[in-house]
């Protein structure tokens, strides 16, 4: 059963590098890339599906040592329930991808941008993540992390010909190394008090605090950075949009999930004892990068730009809940802790799921309409009903609404963040709850934000005649998304089912699960006890449907059944146009005047000699202007003193060299 | 057999409980204009006029617009029965009932956020710009409404140490007549949200013809017939729902602690009673206050954010003992 | 769950929380002569609270207190600072705070802060009071944040007076009032300040023709000009 599991995971591996390797056939045979690449895709997925459930839900650890590597540091990997359920969100996501990709890569096949590569970064990148999630020595992860982050840069920069695809490749790529190297400096730390780079080894090291909160800084930037916590965000919004739909499901929907893996196995498995004041940091990033996450998401009028924010604000949600379990486990409560640590995992399985639901239907629209701008769509629901029908699933679970998933994880957080009275600092017990005040604010507005999202690109009516005419969408686009619709709906109604298969991964990292959770049976889940706090998913659901059937009998019998047609009220004046519909802009306009101090706004009315008066708006994110434009200023200032060593004269540069000399005879003497 | 007795007795209750909200949705309504009309010097309309207007309506041709959706029909009933379950989950005359188990209060927000999800796509189902508007400011209200409702919760459950509402009202009971800052606070902040989630002034017009000082109506505008029945009762519903929770929280003598025939007799007088002196008091806050410009309704949530802040805060300082 | 103290205790408390309201409200009001009124009754119930403790602790000297705190404080300050701006022509001067939500968020902060000052007090006995004290700090600071962020110079006598309406409420809480002396003398203080206020402000109003104290700057630079 043990190495049954590691064995599928490596099965998983090696489909997903047959998956690359298949794609390269591509170049001559387009249709290579839909009948070998994308299948191979898909079992790679179904393994690291199955291989994930069996670590846990099945027995212990397994561990392989591949004789690959270097001679006294070769890679080892290992498969536990961490890595198991991460394995798990990896597989389902890319099971789905594949069934999606045929249909959408179509397209692709007579276009000039190569296919080969298209699937080959793709199965590069789905090697990279698994590979990073099995890792158990520093070696391996890194050059795991490195292979997962090249193979998406190659993917971001797919549509090479525009100039911003470009730029925004180029920032992915420049701060996922900055990422990347934060990350490899605290491996160093824990690895040179652990005296080697294997996990094993790390775990066993003692640190000093000040060391251990160095070793936490860097890998909370590193990580932080790769999953998009706010202010390191800014690559995010610029390179998801751009990849192809597919693969941006795969880079919100997985890659910002392994993130958090890395963040979760350092942090709660190699470092050691936690502080609370590191779970303090944490709580205050999480809920900034959720409140502005959320607040740019509702302005954007680009829908994949749109989802991308919302990630950013979902990522700060999950550490929300990574901090509470850091205040509960550093003040003694592991019961608390563990509570939280559940939450903000069951939030990761929602947001794979839904995320990418999302981003595959943004693919269906841009695939069926050709548009990805918000502001030109609109009645789409009747060209596209099935598509409509579980994008609509996939809106109601990411606003957290009953009986949906995304409801299950914040209720959660909710309940741990209550439990903040338990605590002694006084000052944790006012902050704490403020921190789940921004939490129940960001809720509300996300549910605005997909209101906005569904209301405008769905209903109404087509704002321009491409999007009248719209296709419909081929067989395995809307399967694929259906499948990840009853996903998220069957984790809404089974909790405590979903629970029961987490809980392994408390157990083996904190020392405890969950147990009460589903202590008064599958049906009533209550994370601390029946008398604090019970919901049940299933009784909703049957209230909900029993009150709809009763109320749809009441009324519509010995009334007047028939439903007449007719115009829609216009005042008495001329019949709406579509475009005297509420455009996406105006939708937004109040909450951008209520916070306008969060975003940069460059609003102008200009009028011209005769013609009519021209309004521009454009709302920009702050952190451009207060951080990165000023880090970028300061590098170009420091490079070009640097510059100055360039003098261009040859006895000056043997000059150097002397001097270097010199100075390593003088050291090794 | 005395078992059974008394589970087909608690669920007897628990139906009775919620078809007492259905009914008692119009009867408040009526009330308050009812009062309203009377502080204008006026007979007004009889109190049992919304019932005959819901009767009018159902009997009413339902005409739907040919730009609309499926999305258009199914609203209505989603919004009435999200709205009626979440309401029948609150304690209104007894506090122990087999519901008690899911009466969470944040389940109870939850639900009553589905119904407003469904309301503001069903307002931008048609495509005009009156539908957009009411949805748009609709969501800005919920947003700054949310964290405030949330904090009054909070303040309630970290002193009861529970979010079950019928374990809050219990502990506020237990506690007697209890003089407590933070109560104070959570319940001001509690009534400046209710006003401003049922639409009542000064955050919104029940009763206005001009669109464009419109909110919940805006997104009714295109409904007619028995759609337009569902989603009126739904509102009505929604202020019965706002307040009971008021008065059997922060004020519960009275709500029915057995099942025996006395017990429940007083719970039901208790909370006419109660529903009847803060339906007065709606009025009178009606007639008394403007309806404010949409853009100081962020102020005013502000305010009940404050209040239930200054609650929370208060209780962590000054009422949680070393 | 706390003991429930007796009924005097509770009402100390509802009124002390009360006053950090108006300490809230007294920082965001916009229209000057209800910031005056929301400055009387600040002055009011912490003269009730003088009652209160009083009456609970059997210290009647505190009446005499209270009673001098609400002619000055609720009654014959505000009637003073009525006239002045009646006088000033400030009737109906509205000033809004240029980032409300923000000032509001600082105040929020400087409670929890003043409560985790407070927190190393302990006291047997004297527990609810201990709570007090936090309330009153939290007063007087944000009574100091209304000087910093206010510009009208009415509204920094404001800050200034609740600066003085915290100090006592700590006092008479934590430590059962001050003697009577100093009470008195403190009293007499406030009342010429007042008076010496309403003087300048005509003054400053004759310079530079605004009560706006951003615009004392000015004077600076009309000495420069002479030179």
């Amino acid at each position: 059963m043990v190495l049954g599991g590691l064995h599928l995971a490596g099965l998983a591996v090696a489909l997903a590098l047959a998956s690359a390797a298949t794609s390269l056939l591509a170049a001559r045979w387009p249709q290579a890339l839909r009948v070998l690449g994308l299948p191979l895709f898909g079992a790679a997925g179904l393994a690291a599906l199955a291989s994930g459930l069996i670590a846990l839900l099945g027995g212990e650890v397994g561990i392989a040592v591949l004789p690959l590597g270097l001679p006294w540091l070769p890679w080892r990997l290992r498969l536990d329930a961490l890595s198991g359920l991460f394995l798990a969100i990896i597989g389902t996501v890319s099971f789905a991808v594949a069934i999606y990709g045929p249909a959408y890569v179509r397209s692709f096949e007579r276009g000039r941008d190569s296919i080969a590569a298209l699937g080959t970064f793709t199965g590069l990148f789905l090697t990279g993540m698994l590979l990073v999630v099995l890792a158990d020595d520093a070696f391996l992860f890194m050059v795991a992390w490195e292979l997962m982050s090249l193979s998406s840069y190659f993917l971001v920069a797919f549509q090479h010909e525009s100039a911003a695809n470009r730029r925004a490749a180029f920032l992915y790529l420049l701060m996922a190394h900055i990422g990347g190297l934060a990350i490899l400096l605290g491996y160093g730390v824990l690895a040179a008090f652990g005296g080697g780079f294997a996990f094993e080894s790390m775990r066993a090291a003692t640190l000093s605090p000040l060391w251990a909160t160095l070793a936490f800084s860097l890998a909370f930037v590193g990580f932080g950075m790769k999953a998009g916590l706010v202010p390191l965000h800014a690559w995010l919004p610029e390179a998801h949009p751009v990849a192809p739909s597919h693969v941006s499901a795969l880079m919100s929907g997985v890659m910002l999930k392994v993130a958090v893996y890395g963040f979760v196995r350092f942090v709660f498995d190699l470092l050691g004892p936690p502080h609370w004041q590191w779970g303090v940091t944490v709580i205050a990033v999480g809920s900034l990068s959720a409140l502005l996450g959320v607040l740019y998401a509702m302005m954007q009028n680009d829908l994949k730009r749109l989802l991308a924010y919302s990630s950013v604000e979902n990522l700060g949600i999950i550490f929300i809940g990574l901090g509470l379990a850091l205040v509960f486990l550093g003040t003694d409560h592991r019961l608390l802790g563990t509570l939280a640590f559940v939450a903000a995992l069951y939030h990761v399985v929602n947001h794979a799921l839904f995320k990418s639901l999302l981003f595959l239907g943004a693919g269906a629209i841009h695939h069926s309409a050709h548009e990805r701008d918000l502001e030109q769509m609109g009645g789409l629901l009747r060209r596209m009903p099935w598509t409509g029908l579980f994008f609509l699933l996939g809106c109601i679970s990411i606003s957290a609404l009953p009986p949906f998933n995304g409801f299950v994880s914040e209720w959660l957080i909710f309940q741990a963040a209550l439990q903040a009275w338990q605590l002694d600092s006084g000052v944790l017990r006012s902050l704490i709850p403020v921190a789940s005040a921004v939490l129940a604010l960001t809720g509300a507005l996300v549910a605005a934000t997909f209101v906005k999202v569904y209301g405008i690109a769905f209903l109404g009516q087509a704002r321009s005649r491409h999007v009248r005419r719209a296709r419909r969408v081929p067989f395995g686009m809307r399967a694929a998304q259906g499948l990840l619709a009853g996903l998220c709906l069957a984790l809404g109604v089974l909790p405590t089912w979903v629970l029961g298969a987490i809980d392994r991964v408390p157990r083996e990292l904190l020392g405890g699960g969950l147990r009460q959770a589903a202590a008064h049976g599958w049906l009533w889940l209550t994370p601390i006890s029946s008398g604090t706090a019970s919901y049940s998913a299933p009784l909703v659901v049957l209230l909900l449907a029993g009150a709809a059937g009763v109320a749809i009998w009441a009324f519509r019998r010995g009334t007047v059944r028939r439903v007449r047609r007719c115009d829609a009220w216009d005042c008495g004046f001329a019949p709406p146009s579509p475009r005297m519909q509420y455009t996406s802009t105006a939708f937004a306009q109040p909450i951008r005047r209520v916070f306008d101090l969060v975003f940069q706004i460059d609003e102008s009315v200009s009028t011209r000699e005769g013609g009519p008066p021209r309004y521009q708006l454009a709302i920009g994110d702050r952190a451009w202007g207060l951080l990165y434009a000023p880090v970028g200023r300061w590098v170009e200032s420091a490079a070009r003193q640097v510059v100055r060593l360039q003098s261009g004269n040859v006895r000056v540069y043997l000059g150097w060299t002397l001097a270097t000399l010199l100075v390593l005879l003088w050291i090794i003497s | 057999m005395d078992h059974l007795l008394s589970q087909v007795t608690a669920w007897g209750l628990v139906l009775l409980q919620a078809l007492l909200y259905a009914v008692l949705g119009p009867l408040l309504v009526g009330w308050v204009r009812k009062v309203k009309a009377l502080l204008q010097n006026r007979r007004g309309a009889p109190v049992l006029q919304p019932y005959r207007d819901l009767r009018k309506l159902l009997v009413k041709e339902t005409r739907v617009a040919h730009t609309a959706s499926p999305l258009f029909r199914a609203a209505p009933y989603i919004v009435f029965v999200s709205t009626w379950l979440g309401a029948a989950t609150v304690p209104l005359i007894a506090v122990d009932l087999p519901t008690a188990a899911i009466a969470d209060i944040i389940v109870l927000v939850g639900l009553l956020a589905l119904g407003r999800f469904f309301l503001a796509l069903a307002g931008m189902d048609v495509g005009t710009a009156f539908g957009g508007m009411g949805a748009s400011r609709e969501m800005l209200v919920s947003a700054l409404a949310e964290p405030a409702m949330l904090m009054a919760i909070f303040t309630l459950a970290m002193g009861a140490h529970s979010t079950n509402l019928s374990t809050v009202i219990g502990h506020q009971l237990a506690g007697g007549l209890a003089l407590r800052p933070s109560i104070l606070f959570a319940l001001g902040g509690l009534t400046l949200v209710a006003i401003a989630e049922t639409g009542r002034i000064p955050v919104d017009n029940p009763a206005t013809h001009l669109e464009l000082t419109m909110i919940h109506e805006a997104m009714l505008l295109e409904y007619s017939g028995r759609h337009l029945a569902l989603m009126e009762w739904a509102a009505q519903i929604k202020l019965v729902l706002y307040g009971a929770l008021i008065a059997n929280i922060f004020f519960p003598w009275g709500i029915g602690e057995s099942f025996s025939p006395g017990s429940l007799a007083l719970g039901i007088g208790a909370i006419v009673a109660k529903l009847l002196l803060l339906g007065g008091a709606l009025a009178i806050a009606e007639s008394v206050l403007a309806k404010m410009r949409l853009f100081r309704a962020p102020a005013f949530l502000n305010l009940a954010l404050l209040l239930s802040l200054l609650g929370l805060l208060s209780h962590v300082i000054l009422e949680v003992g070393t | 769950m706390i003991a429930p103290l007796p009924l005097l205790q509770q009402l100390v408390l509802v009124l002390a929380a009360i006053v950090l309201l108006t300490s809230f409200v007294l920082l965001a009001q916009a229209r000057l002569i209800s910031a005056i009124h929301v400055f009387a009754w600040q002055g009011a119930l912490v003269a009730a609270v003088t009652a209160v403790v009083a009456a609970a602790g059997g210290a009647p000297h505190l009446y005499f207190s209270a009673v001098l705190t609400l002619g000055l404080k609720a009654l014959l300050i505000p009637w003073m600072l009525h006239r002045l701006a009646r006088r000033l022509e400030l009737d109906r001067h509205v000033e809004t705070l240029r980032l409300p939500t923000l000032v509001v968020m600082a105040a929020v902060a400087l409670v929890i802060f003043s409560y985790w000052l407070v927190l190393p007090m302990v006291q047997e006995g004297l527990a609810f009071t201990r709570n007090i004290v936090a309330v009153s700090l939290a007063v007087v600071l944000i009574g100091l944040l209304m000087m910093v962020f206010r510009q009208q110079a009415v509204a920094q006598v404001l800050g200034f007076m609740s600066m003085e309406n915290g100090l006592f409420l700590a006092a008479v809480s934590a430590t059962a009032g001050m003697p009577l002396v100093v009470e008195l003398g403190v009293a007499f203080d406030v009342l010429v300040a007042m008076v010496l206020f309403g003087v300048f402000f005509f003054q400053i109003r004759e310079s530079i023709e605004s009560l706006d104290v951003d615009r004392l700057n000015r004077l600076k630079e009309t000495a420069e000009e002479r030179e």
